[in-house]
C-alpha cells in the first residue's frame, strides 16, 4: 500500500493545484497575522475559512482524482495487487498531500510570527488536527460518491451537492427546526445534531476552545459543559474518527464489488 | 490452463456473459472474437478479476481467482486504452510497475526494439496514441508471465511497430506461453492465432482451429468466414 501510497502523493504534490492551495494558504497565514497583529483573532477567522474551504477543496480534489486516475486505477488492477490496497493507497495520497499543503502553508507564516512562544499554540494545532480531519472525513465522503457514480459531470454534481449540504443546507434546516421547536429544551437536540455534520462539530469545537462560547447563551453552556471537559473534546474527536472510518469501510466494501 | 465454467455477467438489464464455458489449453495463440459488445473485453477482465462475475467459476492453473490477487503476478495483461497519469514520465511509470511486481523483467531491450529511449524522460500526457501505445507493450512484455492477455494490441501503431509486435508474440509463444488476443484486424488473426473463440450472445458459439472455421463455414476467406458467424446473430 505504501507504494501506491508514494505514486499517488507524488503524482498530486506535481500537480499545479496543489501549489495553487499550498500558496493560498500560505498567502493567507501572512496577511492575516501580519496586517492583524492579533493572533486570536487570525485563528478565527482562519476557522471561519478553513471549515468551509477545506471541505470544499477535499471534494473537488477526491472527485477528481479519482476520475482522472480512473485508467491508471485499471492498470493497477491488473497488476498482483489487492484491491482493497489500491484504494487505500489513492485515497491516503490524496488526503496527506492536501492535509501538508494546509498544515504547511498555515504553519510557515504562524512560526515565522512567533506562534511557539505564545499561548495560542494549542488553538492552533486544534485548528490544523481539525482541518486534517476535514480533509481526511471530505475526500473519503468524495471518493464513496465517485466510486458509485459512472458519470464523471454527474459525480462531480453529488459531490459538490454534498458539501453544499453539510456546509449550507444543514445549518439552514437546524436553525428552522431550533426557531420552530423553541418552546421545547433543545439542547441535547443540538448537540447530537452538532455530532451528525463534521462541519459543524469542527466548528463548535474550536469556538469552544477559543472561549468565546458566552456568545452563545444558555445552549452555549450546555455546549462549554459538554465540549470543554476532557469527555467532550474525546468524543468529539471520536466522532470525527468515526465520520472518517466510516467511508473508508463503504470505499473498500465498495470498490470490493466494482466492476472496471 | 484456464478453466471457465457457467460464467454469467450482467450490466444492470444487459446480459454480457450468459452461462459459458471455456477450457484454454496451455501454449498457444488464441484469438477471441466476436461482434463490437460481444463480451469479449469483459470475458478477458472477469479473467483478470476486474469484472466480477455474477455466477460461475474462473480457475488458473487449477486454482480458483475469484477474489484472490496473487495469481495476476503470473499474466501479463495489454488493456485496450493506454491512459496513464499524465504528470508521471515514461521511465518513472515502468520503474513503478517494476517497483509494484518483483519479478525479473527485461525492459531495456523492449525500449530499444520500439524505439523509445529518446521517450524515456517525457511526460506521458505529451505523448502520441502510438507512442503511449507502444509503453503499454513494454509494460505488457516486459515480465516473464505463463499467460499473456492482449486487448486490441494493435491500436494505433505504426507498419514497424506492428511488425515487431508480431515478432514478439511469435517468440514468447515459441517459449510455450499462453497468448490470448482480441482484435478486429482479421489479417492479424489469420497470421498469427492457433485458435479461435468467437463469442455470440454471451456465449462461446466456436472453437476451433482457422481451417475447422472456414470449412464449416464453406469460406475460404477468413474475413467473410467471421461476418458469415456474425450475420447468423442478426438471422
Amino acid at each position: 500500500m505504501l507504494k501506491i501510497l508514494k505514486y499517488s502523493f507524488f503524482d498530486l504534490m506535481r500537480s499545479r493545484w496543489s501549489y495553487v492551495y499550498f500558496m493560498f494558504y500560505l498567502v493567507l497565514g501572512f496577511v492575516l497575522l501580519f496586517l492583524n497583529n492579533d493572533i486570536d483573532k487570525a485563528i478565527i477567522t482562519l476557522m471561519n475559512i478553513i471549515i468551509v474551504l477545506t471541505p470544499l477543496i477535499a471534494t473537488i480534489f477526491g472527485v477528481m482524482y479519482y476520475y482522472n486516475s480512473r485508467e491508471f486505477t485499471e492498470l493497477l488492477l491488473a497488476q498482483p495487487i489487492k484491491r482493497s490496497t489500491i484504494f487505500m493507497g489513492q485515497y491516503l495520497g490524496i488526503a496527506i498531500s492536501l492535509t501538508l499543503s494546509l498544515a504547511l502553508g498555515l504553519g510557515i507564516p504562524f512560526l515565522l510570527y512567533g506562534l511557539s512562544v505564545s499561548t495560542a499554540i494549542f488553538n492552533f494545532s486544534l485548528l490544523l488536527l481539525v482541518g486534517a480531519f476535514l480533509n481526511f472525513i471530505f475526500v473519503a465522503l468524495a471518493y464513496n460518491i465517485a466510486l458509485s457514480t459512472e458519470n464523471k459531470i454527474k459525480g462531480f454534481g453529488y459531490a459538490i451537492l454534498m458539501w453544499l449540504f453539510l456546509a449550507v443546507i444543514y445549518d439552514g434546516a437546524f436553525l428552522i427546526s431550533l426557531v420552530y421547536f423553541n418552546d421545547y429544551p433543545l439542547d441535547n437536540f443540538s448537540l447530537i445534531a452538532t455530532m451528525f455534520n463534521p462541519i459543524d462539530l469542527s466548528r463548535i469545537l474550536i469556538l469552544l476552545k477559543l472561549d468565546i462560547s458566552a456568545l452563545l447563551g444558555y445552549t452555549g453552556a450546555v455546549f462549554q459543559q459538554f465540549f470543554g471537559t476532557n469527555i467532550g473534546m474525546i468524543s468529539s474527536i471520536g466522532v470525527l474518527s468515526l465520520w472518517v472510518i466510516l467511508p473508508v469501510f463503504i470505499i473498500i466494501r465498495k470498490s470490493n464489488k466494482k466492476d472496471f | 490452463m484456464i478453466a471457465i465454467k457457467n460464467l454469467h455477467k450482467k450490466f444492470g438489464k444487459l446480459t454480457v456473459l450468459d452461462g459459458l464455458d471455456l477450457e484454454i489449453a496451455k501454449g498457444g495463440i488464441f484469438a477471441v472474437l466476436g461482434p463490437n459488445g460481444s463480451g469479449k473485453t469483459t470475458l478477458l477482465k472477469c479473467l483478470l478479476g476486474m469484472v466480477i462475475p455474477n455466477k460461475g467459476t474462473i480457475s488458473y492453473n487449477n486454482e480458483n481467482v475469484l477474489k484472490k490477487w496473487e495469481y495476476r503476478n503470473n499474466l501479463n495483461y495489454l488493456p485496450q486504452i493506454a491512459n496513464f497519469p499524465a504528470n508521471l514520465s515514461v521511465i518513472e511509470l515502468i520503474k513503478m510497475v517494476k517497483n509494484l511486481r518483483p519479478k525479473e523483467s527485461n525492459e531495456q531491450e523492449l525500449i530499444e526494439l520500439f524505439g523509445l529511449n529518446s521517450f524515456l524522460n517525457k511526460k506521458l500526457g505529451n505523448l502520441s496514441g502510438g507512442t503511449k501505445q507502444k509503453v503499454n507493450l513494454v509494460l505488457t512484455f516486459m515480465f516473464d508471465s505463463d499467460l499473456i492477455i492482449l486487448d486490441e494490441p494493435t491500436t494505433g501503431l505504426d507498419p514497424i511497430a506492428l511488425i515487431h509486435l508480431k515478432e514478439l508474440i511469435e517468440k514468447e509463444k515459441a517459449k510455450g506461453k499462453t497468448i490470448l488476443i482480441t482484435t478486429h484486424i482479421m489479417s492479424f488473426v489469420d497470421e498469427m492465432a492457433d485458435e479461435i473463440v468467437f463469442l455470440l450472445d454471451g456465449k462461446i458459439y466456436f472453437k476451433g482451429s482457422i481451417e475447422a472455421l472456414k470449412t464449416q463455414t464453406n469460406n475460404t476467406n477468413l474475413e467473410h468466414a467471421i461476418a458469415h458467424l456474425i450475420s447468423k446473430q442478426h438471422a
